[in-house]
């Protein structure tokens, strides 16, 4: 195998700073949404005491699952030691701290009391899932960081293994313990499942490999540099196999509450309820999300297609989206289970199918995060050199044989 | 408990109760030894540190409870929240804070119903003291179960983890409150089972407003009425299958 080059992007042309100017935009619309929520309170949004969590949640939780799988591409050159990946190590590990970034900025700006995070910090209760996580969360950028810093300078190469399995171990615990915020939940009829901790890792997988695609294709076709196929089409078989995985987890999950009477009434409510879960569920997350990506990555004539891929990834994305949103606010619109198998109703709507209708403002802040994620790497690129000059064939792919 | 727990302690009284003075039991005429002709109040001085030697409880008969929302009245009245408060008009109403309210179950099966007012059940292990990354969900050790409104920073988790829908949200500022019962936007708040009137001797605002119905007292003395109630007749805790020991306990539920 080539050495590999590796460059900081130009960064003057007018497609360059377009693209600064559009990701600045989204994330200043997102901090405006914030300080409206915040000024007035969250009456201004659709959230209530039913659905305390909503769509910035959504956006946040999923940029947080996508940074640990974001990471992947690294895990799989330092720590199984794959050198086709290796080119593409130091993009993962930027990745995948600019996505937590992102994903951090709109849960914490979503907090009822933004400007104590400060207590947040300093407060601790260790046996709440949510404490270890601000731990895990901020021990990340510490360990990305030194694992960045050993594959960037060339004297500290050697530790390159060892960081990258010391970020790979916690990124597994990481995202653990993002599922477990779920997992660990004994009052929803949703949560309450130690599957959730495996399938977000899954998630992570899939989520973070789409956007890392999707980043390479965008980097490499707005700088010129030369992207070659073989590793497109690793990365991309490599999604097809995380996607179905995706979709095996959320399949045993079902199917232990169709089995498990006391759990009908919730997987009716998901699987086959007149609601928006429902729909988000069959049309977004399984058909458009799982089943056409996986058409598409696997089909000889659109798996070799660099539009398709792409489409394939943008579709992983949307359908990862739909289902956070079917878990997160699905699983509190159903309703709490106060006297098992009896009727319930109160002022406090007690029995019914809680009412969430996302506004602009959650939405803004919502998205900002990926505007968040995606304006750091952008500029990054242009400081140091994180994307490596050529990643064509014959320079990247060590059973690269020239075609006669 | 330490010195510098028994001070918080302290501030969180002042804060809750903002109460001074002295709280000393108020003894009941004695007629022979052991014989009262009142109850004797279960309060202690107020700079005597809370106890675990004492488990606070609430006990509902429900056959006695016809629905009136006496209680709930008597809870917005006296902790400044729905109708005893001038706030919240911005909010929509599954935005509004709901302390206490009542609850219709209803057999689907037989069509056997019953009413029964829901607030926070101050558990023994409450999910939402389990999950509160700043610890500002906290469980006294006379187990009552409170909001430390200065280091809540809003993430609503113990919204998430309570299993009985106890908890509101501050969705907008406020200004009309009490001044024993501080509370404010972006924080969570539940029943507090009137602390600063137990702390005081008293009984909380509900279960004056429906003595025919609602009885207070030490769980762990066996002397007092609601453990000689709960001896002699039992009661239901809702959702027991979840084992959080909840303080608040429920008569004539025949589910």
């Amino acid at each position: 195998m080539k050495k590999v080059y590796f460059s900081e992007i130009d960064g003057n042309s007018m497609g360059y700073l377009a693209v600064v100017a559009i990701l600045g935009l989204i994330t200043a619309l997102g901090l405006g949404a914030f300080w409206y929520m915040e000024h007035n309170g969250h009456w201004v949004t659709g959230m209530n005491n039913e659905v305390v969590w909503g769509l910035p949640h959504v956006f946040a939780v999923f940029l947080i699952v996508a940074a640990s799988g974001a990471l992947n591409v690294a895990s799989i050159s330092s720590v199984f030691q794959k050198a086709a990946y290796k080119p593409l190590a130091r993009l993962s590990g930027l990745l995948a701290l600019a996505l937590l970034a992102g994903g951090l900025a709109v849960l914490v700006l979503d907090l009822g009391h933004p400007d104590r995070l400060i207590v947040a910090m300093t407060y601790y209760n260790f046996k709440s899932i949510f404490a270890w996580n601000i731990y895990l969360y901020m021990g990340f950028f510490v360990v990305v960081i030194i694992y960045l810093w050993m594959m960037m300078e060339r004297k500290m190469n050697g530790f390159t293994r060892a960081a990258g399995t010391a970020a790979f171990i916690w990124r597994l615990i990481l995202t653990t313990g993002t599922g477990s915020i779920f997992g660990f939940i004994v009052a929803r009829q949703l949560f309450d499942s130690a599957i959730y901790a495996p399938m977000f890792i899954i998630m992570s997988f899939s989520f973070g490999l789409a956007i890392f695609i999707l980043v390479l294709m965008a980097i490499y076709g707005g700088t010129g540099r030369p992207l070659g196929d073989a590793i497109l089409f690793r990365l991309k078989n490599l999604l097809g196999v995380f996607v179905a995985a995706v979709l095996m987890m959320v399949t045993i999950f079902y199917l232990t509450g169709l089995y498990a009477t006391e759990h009908h009434d919730v997987v009716a409510f998901i699987l086959n309820g007149n609601n928006i879960y429902t729909k988000l569920f069959w049309v977004v997350q399984v058909i458009m999300g799982s089943l056409a990506p996986l058409a598409i990555l696997y089909n000889p004539i659109t798996g070799t297609s660099r539009g398709w891929i792409a489409i394939a990834a943008i579709l992983v994305i949307l359908g990862g989206l739909a289902q956070l949103y079917v878990i997160l606010i699905g699983g509190q619109a159903f309703p709490l289970v106060l006297f098992p198998g009896m009727e319930v109703s109160s002022s406090f709507a007690d029995g019914v199918v809680a009412a969430y209708s996302p506004s602009l403002p959650e939405f803004l802040l919502g998205f900002s995060g990926i505007g968040i994620a995606l304006i750091i790497v952008t500029l990054a690129l242009k400081v140091l050199g994180f994307a490596p000059n050529s990643l064509a064939d014959a320079d990247v792919d060590p059973h690269y044989v020239a075609a006669k | 408990m330490n010195k510098n727990d028994s001070l918080v302690d302290q501030k969180r009284r002042a804060i809750l109760g903002g109460m001074g003075g002295t709280a000393a039991a108020i003894v009941g005429l004695t007629i022979a030894p052991g014989v009262l002709l009142t109850q004797t109040a279960q309060a202690k001085p107020v700079d005597e540190a809370i106890s675990s030697k004492t488990r606070w409880g609430i006990l509902i008969d429900t056959n006695n409870c016809n629905d009136c929302n006496d209680c709930v009245t008597a809870c917005e009245e006296e902790n400044g929240w729905g109708s005893g408060s001038t706030d919240e008009q911005k909010s929509r109403p599954d935005q509004k804070a709901q302390w206490i309210r009542t609850v219709k179950v209803t057999d689907k099966q037989t069509g056997y119903a019953k009413t029964l007012p829901m607030m926070c059940q101050h558990c023994e292990h409450p999910p939402c003291v389990d999950v509160c990354p700043t610890g500002a969900s906290f469980k006294r050790d006379d187990g009552i179960v409170l909001v430390d409104k200065h280091i809540c920073i809003g993430c609503r988790y113990c919204m998430m983890a309570c299993p009985y829908k106890a908890r509101s949200f501050i969705h907008e500022t406020l200004t009309d409150q009490r001044s024993y019962m501080p509370r404010g936007k972006g924080t969570v708040e539940s029943c507090t089972m009137c602390v600063h009137k137990v702390d005081n001797g008293e009984n909380p605002a509900c279960v004056d407003a429906c003595s025919s119905s609602m009885t207070f007292g030490d769980l762990n003395d066996p002397d007092s009425e609601i453990s000689k109630e709960l001896a002699r007749h039992g009661g239901t805790q809702i959702r027991a299958d979840l084992r959080l020991n909840p303080g608040v306990r429920y008569q004539g539920l025949n589910f």
